[in-house]
């Protein structure tokens, strides 16, 4: 899937990485809790998230995702989208709770991916 | 026999937004030295985890990365407090960290046993009131050494 079809589904708000919208990605994961991320995730591309601090970009970064998706209309600092924008990755922001959010990316194809199994 | 390669950072416990800024860079070191990426993935998830439990629990510390032909070291060393039980610390969702870290993505009691799972070996030495050094060692894969 397009970061762009992404960004249509969930009416989100482009903050940063808008010339990087048309890379593709195949799964992507939900959490607020960045340590089950560093546990679990592995090569998922897009992280969904409702936390605003610069930890979330910098698991993103150790994790080699490629889009966060801020949910539940939260607006990050100035900083989050410097850092997320340094470091290649795309922000997305949008109103969606981060159930539905998930739900409309998972009906139309977006689907979890592996699990870490380390 | 040439010196291992060494990286050392100093990681400031005053800013939990600076806290992972080390693993980053140790993660683009990796890389530029083309290194296998299974192996960059696990020492920097490890290390980034470490540094988080330096900023949360120790007031910062010491990161120091050695590149050995077989393997690769993190050592993250601290003067915090020291941990009382290791084992029950190495318990996945024990955890002493203040509400205000859990609000901030951490401090579910997944630090430790994350470092664990990613590295091949791990070394805790700790002593109340002194600090703690945590030694991890990633094992190159044959074909990358």
């Amino acid at each position: 899937m397009k970061i762009s079809t992404i960004a249509e589904l969930l009416e989100a708000e482009v903050l940063c990485g808008e010339e990087l919208l048309e890379n593709e990605v195949h799964s992507a994961c939900g959490s607020d809790m960045m340590s089950d991320v560093l546990a679990f995730v592995k090569d998922q591309a897009v992280l969904l998230t409702g936390l605003i601090n610069l930890q979330v970009v910098r698991t993103a970064e150790i994790m080699d995702m490629r889009c966060i998706v801020f949910v539940r209309g939260k607006n990050p600092p100035k900083e989050v989208i410097e850092a997320a924008e340094e470091a290649g990755i795309i922000v997305l922001a949008t109103t969606e709770r981060m159930y539905p959010a998930c739900g409309k990316l998972y009906a139309t194809g977006l689907v979890g991916g592996s699990v870490s199994t380390l | 026999m040439s010196e291992p390669v060494r990286f050392h950072f100093d990681v400031a416990g005053d800013n939990f937004a600076s806290a992972g800024e080390a693993s980053v860079k140790v993660k683009k070191l990796l890389r530029q030295l083309s290194m296998d990426p299974e192996t960059i993935r696990r020492v920097s998830i490890a290390m980034y985890e470490g540094e988080i439990n330096m900023v949360i629990h120790a007031n910062g510390g010491t990161a120091d990365v050695i590149l050995y032909p077989d393997r690769i070291q993190i050592v993250l060393s601290d003067t915090g407090p020291g941990i009382k039980d290791v084992s029950l610390a190495m318990q996945e969702g024990y955890s002493t960290a203040k509400d205000n870290v859990r609000s901030l993505g951490f401090g579910a009691g997944m630090g430790l046993p994350n470092m664990k799972r990613y590295t091949d070996r791990m070394q805790i030495e700790s002593e109340v009131g002194k600090g703690t050094t945590v030694t991890m060692e990633v094992f190159l894969p044959e074909a990358a050494r």
